[in-house]
């Protein structure tokens, strides 16, 4: 197996694209991160592409073909891939590369993720969206996904896991790093207070618990480590990246205040790397709901069961503090276009460890994780990403 | 719309809480499994049909202000997780009841009702719902 590093990133504006299509914005950010690389195109030999549900979103299935004419690349019949696992489509996608150019098979991959959502109405995408837990025995029942990550929360508030207030507070540090970030869909701080008072969606969790419905895509480049220097000097290695699965439906787990596929991946990824996770400066979590994004800081192991919200209402997950999370403006903020979220991840991982994260720098990272997860937990990537 | 057969097939779960249960670890499972995933191979050919009891304890809950359109004319409606008195867990919504007054720990039993209607031409599903205790 080869080492690999990302020598290329782009991302476009997260938010509600009006006037863009999903072709327009798949392409903009390959085109980016093609740039970014130093590439002319012709290098690539495979591409990946994250995304969950074009097929009902815009009504388009097979869209790896259409990225692959748009971009180009059909002209000289390069193979493409489209990965759908929930919302960890982007972070299987970027795993799925990775093992390409690892193995050999192939030496300069183009990574994508995109989702264009609002070309829907809003009730039929929430209807997407709780089809990615159990279609059949949960949504099929009058479960809302949120309300899910509802359930969740309360048992963690019953079990004495994180308060109310200590959950919330998870919004406003993705809306303290999102203001920092231009392609964030949300760039406003905002206050516990404001979380608190949020219209119900599924309570006890209001509007400023979940990510938005966004529009976006994202893009990396990967090629074996030895020769990204041909490339660029601005590059990183990618440490390691590893994904686990779990039930599909939530009621099937012994415990719903944990994620089993998070705890697994993470802890094969310390250990092929040899580091703890108290090596991590800088992290990305999915925080589709507040309530996913503490279980996750507990999960990755960098707070121990009950002391993770604490930490985050103290602001210690802020930028200087114990550990930065979410810089970018996780799902919250930054927005969440389903498959281009963990592909996004892993672009602002790769800014952060390279010194081109501007004023949401964390000032001499060394490594950078990001975990992407699908439905309640069904499918998670963990990926450790190392500065050269 | 779904077809007709994709409802009925599951009329056994939905409408009398049966599952499965392997014979080989003992292990309950609902919905039904025809493969116990503990067992794998050593499972085949052991798995029976197993009535998963219709009383239990809210094990956690909550209330749904933002509902697919299926479901709208209900909203706001309470769903719940709910351990059986044999030990299974079933995701159901949860009606006839006060949504303030709803407690994790509170008895509840499996009621048949109207759980979505397909439009206005399309089918009418029927399952379980939970209600309290009383």
């Amino acid at each position: 197996m080869r080492d690999v590093a990302i020598i290329g990133v782009g991302v476009t504006k997260f938010g509600e694209l009006w006037n863009k299509s999903f072709r327009a914005i798949g392409i903009e950010a390959g085109m980016k991160a093609m740039e970014d690389a130093n590439l002319s195109g012709s290098e690539v030999d495979g591409i990946f592409i994250g995304n969950m549900s074009a097929g009902q979103f815009i009504k388009q299935k097979h869209i790896d073909a259409l990225i692959a004419d748009y971009s180009g690349m059909a002209t000289r019949n390069i193979p493409a891939t489209r990965v759908e696992a929930g919302g960890a489509s982007g972070g299987v996608a970027f795993r799925q590369a990775v093992m390409a150019v690892a193995s050999g098979m192939h030496d300069i991959v183009l990574v994508g993720g995109a989702e264009k959502m609002t070309d829907m109405d809003d009730t039929s995408i929430n209807s997407v969206l709780d089809a990615t837990a159990d279609a059949e025995w949960e949504a099929g029942m009058g479960i809302t996904f949120a309300s899910l990550h509802a359930m969740m929360a309360r048992r963690m508030i019953h079990d004495g896991i994180a308060t109310r207030e200590e959950i919330a507070s998870f919004a406003v540090n993705s809306h303290f790093h999102g203001a920092l970030n231009p392609n964030a869909q949300f760039r406003k701080a905002i206050t516990l207070d404001t979380v608190l008072r949020s219209g119900p969606v599924a309570d006890p969790l209001g509007v400023f618990d979940c990510a938005p419905i966004s529009d976006g895509a994202a893009s990396l480049v990967l090629c074996p480590l030895e020769d990204a220097k041909k490339y660029t000097d601005s590059y990183v290695k990618v440490s390691a990246v590893t994904q686990a699965s779990d039930s599909l439906a939530l009621f099937q787990r012994e415990d719903i205040t944990t994620y089993g596929a998070t705890v697994a991946a993470a802890q094969q990824a310390y250990s092929q790397v040899g580091i703890t996770p108290q090596d991590i400066q800088v992290a990305e979590v999915h925080d589709t709901y507040t309530v996913s994004g503490i279980m996750a800081l507990q999960d990755l192991g960098f707070f121990k069961r009950g002391e993770a919200g604490k930490a985050v209402l103290e602001e210690q997950c802020h930028i200087g503090g114990k550990i930065a999370i979410n810089t970018s403006g996780g799902l919250k903020a930054r927005g969440h276009p389903i498959g281009a979220t963990g592909v996004a991840q892993i672009v602002e991982i790769t800014e952060q460890l390279r010194g081109s994260a501007d004023k949401r720098q964390v000032p001499n990272a060394k490594y950078g994780l990001a975990q992407s997860t699908g439905g309640t937990g069904s499918a998670v990537t963990v990926s450790i990403l190392e500065a050269i | 719309m779904s077809s007709v057969a994709r409802e009925w097939r599951e009329i056994p779960g939905r409408y009398n809480l049966k599952g499965t249960k392997c014979t080989n670890c003992g292990t309950v499972y609902f919905p039904s499994r025809h493969f116990c995933p503990k067992c794998r191979r050593a499972g085949i050919g052991k798995i029976e049909e197993y009535a998963v009891c219709r009383t239990g304890k809210v094990y956690t809950y909550s209330i749904v202000h933002e509902a697919p359109d299926c479901n709208d004319m209900q909203k706001p409606y309470a769903v719940a997780m709910v351990r059986t008195d044999d030990g299974v867990m079933i995701s159901a919504q949860l009606v006839d009841v006060d949504l303030d007054k709803i407690e994790i720990g509170m008895s509840v039993r499996a009621v048949l009702r109207k759980l979505s209607t397909d439009g206005e031409a399309g089918i009418i599903r029927y399952g379980y719902k939970f209600v309290p205790m009383d």
